[in-house]
């Protein structure tokens, strides 16, 4: 028997697939077992077919694998939808009186419960508790203690009084005792309990609470798929720490709301997935250039357009990394955890202030929809730590000003990073653009100064390559000679890939990235390795090409961006003196 | 927030490059001299700024400011103004910034209601591309763009407004420097989004809306002591009625509630504690 257990529930949109199969995963978190959930679903609010899955162990889980040993199908297409996960000794549990479900074939070698669901579900109260009867059949197949549905149950359906949830319960019981009563049949599972503490949240949601964390206060978004958990859950608590959450009229309004709310001196941020970061491109470079402090989400899905949007996907790296016009410093984090959607939330508020520049957070689908199992403490809250930067006030002020006591937003500094003053702060009044400027924040087009603004905007990315950690996770065997990189969610997969590839005999040494841009030099490592192979999310392999690029050191360069295009005579002279230098990119 | 503040401390020492006459010289002075009529003072003020030649207005005044992305200056400013609730803010844009690319903000922003004010500096031309149809041009007026007229009627700013739930809609002249002051300063006293479309010719380029069409055919609402500024239909009537071009306050909503009076919105959200909020483990233990 293995270590762990796959469940799931499947029918259509609309028959409550998601409230149930997150109240088994609920009672098993309950239970000290870890759970690792996914979702299949399509753009429809009824219909069609979704299945909520469940893979919980005692051990720490972190992936899901193409098995299935108890599925509750409430329609007939839920079985074909999971044939290649099922296998021999798989339980469907299934309501026969159903009209759908009449006749329906069990696979052969599978076992077939069928269960009046409806049926005993109005006896205990009323036909809606159909799949809380199936999740009491599910106890009795999996030896799981049914009393550990009923916190789960309770938190559920509290809100609706004390008789709704005991008929839950009753209805449950129910289900087991059916399927004890009728079937002697020998289920090969026993879903043993901890007593430990674990907690059971999602991908948006940790980003969520991790906002809250930094003191994140001003949210702007709209919704879509798979970004609107980070809005909904932070609707209702950022209240609580005196923020808002405004829903705009669209992704443009989304960014330009947050920018303002940035620019009053509040954390701000939003979140959306690939559409929506098309339209705030549109502001993106505005927000670099005028040196604002704003963490972007894009909960990735699959494009281009609207593409699938209930599907995975990692896709839009090099939008993120070189999308917009002109050329715009930076930052790109890209989480590879659930746990770590919240740390790095954290990290992209602390390096958005103390660099003064925008922030890529790259989630994805996997991670949104993903409910996973932690222990309280991995979400240490004394642990944070909050770096706004160079924040000047009524005091401090009179550093930054001139000798016409107008303060500079954009002084040329050795690190690149400026000034920032709150408005209301005396003597702070300055201009904010997207043109180029100078000190002040004033437009120029002199050629001098726009090389030095540009230079140290640059230079603060610099600054934070030198001064920031970068730290990337280690996995397997790090002696070994077979590399796999990967960036993002799927850490977890890999990670659990590598015990299988250990039973092959196979050792590979794995490498976990969560920084895009600025990112870990890992030249010298890929040149270490016998093979290199890079996992992610897409058809081009978008990571693999920048850690291609960086690898590469044959190219010398000659820029100009000072506005002026280049003339003959003094090209001439740029490119005999760059013969003479050393490679330095 | 002191109190000796004169309009002229919100000029900045950058000289505006507008065109010699244009409209908006005026229309900016005049917004200097509400704010500052207001008890404002740069330090406290937010002047949000559009794109074109009346986005350049933020550089020619002092205040804290932003100059945007072209159309996206009213999300702007209510992200100012939610996030700091003390502060003044005011947006400025032109017809192009405001009833073209960003007419989508402009009803967002006018249904929401934030307690700011919105000056647009309507000339019926784009000036800075040198002369092509804005929305607000009329339907045969010969541009580069359009040389035999747009063929599409110009947009109608304060019905636009109106029907989306406007709390204050005004209109002046830029010209008419003590009239278009006061209506800017009472758009900032209204307890709510004051929207005033101005009228402020382009001289370059716009040989048709020029400053003797508006002094001909420019009735102002306060010279009419008959007019309710508070009766909606009287003020739909006018609106609706393109044979005139009226000046001074239109329409206003005494029951008007900001948006940040709706939504309890108080804290200056810049200060936050040093570390994660003191009772933050709880946001954990939810997910238990």
């Amino acid at each position: 028997m293995p270590a762990d257990f796959n469940w799931a529930i499947g029918g259509e949109a609309g028959d409550g697939i998601d409230s149930t199969g997150k109240i088994f995963a609920q009672a098993l978190s309950r239970a000290g077992r870890h759970v690792f959930t996914s979702k299949d679903f399509a753009s429809r609010i009824r219909g069609g077919y979704t299945a909520y899955k469940v893979r919980t162990s005692v051990d720490q889980v972190q992936s899901v694998v193409d098995r299935l040993d108890v599925l509750i199908a409430l329609t007939p297409r839920t079985i074909d939808e999971n044939l290649d996960e099922l296998h021999e000794g798989s339980v469907i549990v299934y309501d026969g009186e159903r009209t759908t479900m009449q006749g329906v074939e069990i696979p052969e070698g599978m076992v077939g419960l069928d269960v009046p669901l409806q049926s005993i579900a109005e006896e205990k109260g009323g036909a809606i508790m159909r799949n809380v009867v199936a999740l009491g059949a599910a106890c009795a197949v999996a030896d799981f203690p049914i009393e550990h549905l009923d916190s789960s149950l309770e938190k559920r359906f509290g809100g609706k009084g004390q008789a709704i949830v005991d008929n839950n319960k009753e209805a449950a019981r129910a289900g087991r005792d059916y399927v004890h009563e009728n079937y002697d049949h020998e289920f090969d599972y026993d879903l043993e309990t901890t007593d430990n503490d674990y907690v059971l949240l999602n991908g948006d949601e940790a980003i969520g609470m991790g906002a809250l964390a930094a003191g994140c206060r001003f949210y702007a978004g709209y919704p879509i798929t798979p970004a609107t958990d980070v809005m909904e859950y932070l609707t209702g608590r950022i209240e609580q720490y005196g923020g808002h959450v405004v829903q705009a009229e669209d992704e443009l309004a989304a960014i330009n709301l947050a920018l303002g709310g940035a620019r009053a001196g509040a954390r701000a941020m939003t979140a959306t997935s690939g559409p929506g970061i098309d339209l705030m491109t549109e502001t993106f470079g505005l927000i670099a250039t005028s040196e604002t402090p704003l963490v972007i989400v894009d909960v990735m899905r699959s494009g281009p357009s609207t593409g699938m949007p209930t599907k995975q996907e990692q896709g839009d790296l090099n939008q993120m990394v070189y999308g917009g016009h002109g050329e715009i410093p930076r930052f790109t984090l890209a989480p590879t955890t659930v746990a770590e959607c919240f740390h790095k939330t954290v990290e992209a508020f602390n390096l958005a202030e103390k660099y003064q520049t925008p922030v890529y957070l790259a989630s994805d689908l996997a991670m949104a929809v993903t409910e996973q199992t932690f222990a309280p403490e991995e979400f240490d809250m004394d642990a944070v730590e909050i770096d706004r930067g160079k924040v000047v006030d009524d005091d401090t002020i009179g550093e930054w000003q001139n000798e016409k006591e107008q303060f500079k937003p954009h002084a040329l500094t050795d690190d690149g990073v400026s000034p920032r003053s709150f408005p209301g702060t005396s003597g702070g009044a300055h201009m904010s653009t997207g043109l180029e400027h100078d000190e002040l924040g004033r437009r120029t087009e002199d050629t001098d100064m726009r090389v030095e603004q540009v230079d140290k905007r640059n230079r603060k990315v610099e600054t934070a390559q030198e001064r920031e950690p970068w730290a990337y996770r280690e996995f397997g065997d790090t002696d070994s000679g077979n590399l796999v990189i990967s960036w993002g969610s799927n850490e977890g997969a890999m990670v659990e890939a590598i015990d299988f590839l250990e039973e092959e005999g196979i050792d590979v040494h794995f490498i976990s990235v969560p920084y895009i841009f600025p990112r870990p030099d890992l030249s010298e490592v890929i040149e270490d390795a016998d093979d290199v192979i890079v996992v992610e999310c897409n058809n081009t392999g978008q990571f693999a090409d920048i850690l291609e690029h960086d690898a590469l050191t044959r190219v010398k360069r000659v820029n100009k961006y000072n506005g002026v295009r280049f003339k003959a005579d003094e090209l001439a002279e740029d490119i005999k003196e760059t013969l003479s230098q050393e490679i330095t990119a | 927030m002191s109190s000796d503040v004169r309009f002229t401390d919100f000029k900045s020492d950058k000289q505006p490059t507008w065109c010699p006459g244009c409209g908006d010289f005026g229309t900016m002075n005049g917004m200097m001299k509400a704010l500052a009529n207001t008890g404002n003072d740069p330090d406290n003020t937010f002047v949000v700024a559009g794109i074109g030649c009346s986005g350049k207005i933020g550089t020619y005044m002092h205040s804290y400011a932003m100059h945007g992305v072209h159309g996206r200056a009213l999300p702007v400013g209510a992200g100012v103004k939610m996030a700091n609730p003390d502060l003044e803010v005011m947006v400025a844009g032109g017809d192009g910034d405001g009833y073209s690319i960003g007419a989508g903000h402009f009803v967002h922003a006018v249904r929401r209601n934030v307690d700011m004010t919105y000056v647009v500096m309507d000339n019926r031309i784009y000036g800075l591309t040198k002369g092509q149809a804005s929305p607000t041009s009329r339907e045969d007026f010969e541009t580069s763009t359009t040389p035999e007229g747009p063929k599409q009627p110009p947009v109608n700013p304060m019905a636009l407004a109106l029907a989306a739930g406007a709390t204050f809609i005004a209109q002046s002249f830029s010209s008419d420097a003590m009239r278009h002051a006061e209506i800017v300063q009472e758009a900032i006293e209204h307890d709510g989004f004051g929207f005033v479309n101005v009228f402020s010719p382009c001289v370059t380029f716009n040989d048709v809306d020029t400053y003797d069409y508006f002094r001909d055919n420019l009735v102002d609402l306060a010279e009419d002591d008959d007019y309710d500024r508070h009766d909606y239909n009287e003020a739909k009537d006018r609106i609706l009625d393109a044979s005139k071009e009226y000046q001074g306050v239109i329409y206003q909503n005494e029951n008007s509630v900001p948006y940040e009076e709706q939504h309890g919105l108080t804290e200056n959200m810049s200060e936050i504690p040093d570390g994660a909020p003191e009772d933050a483990m709880d946001l954990v233990r939810e997910f238990y």
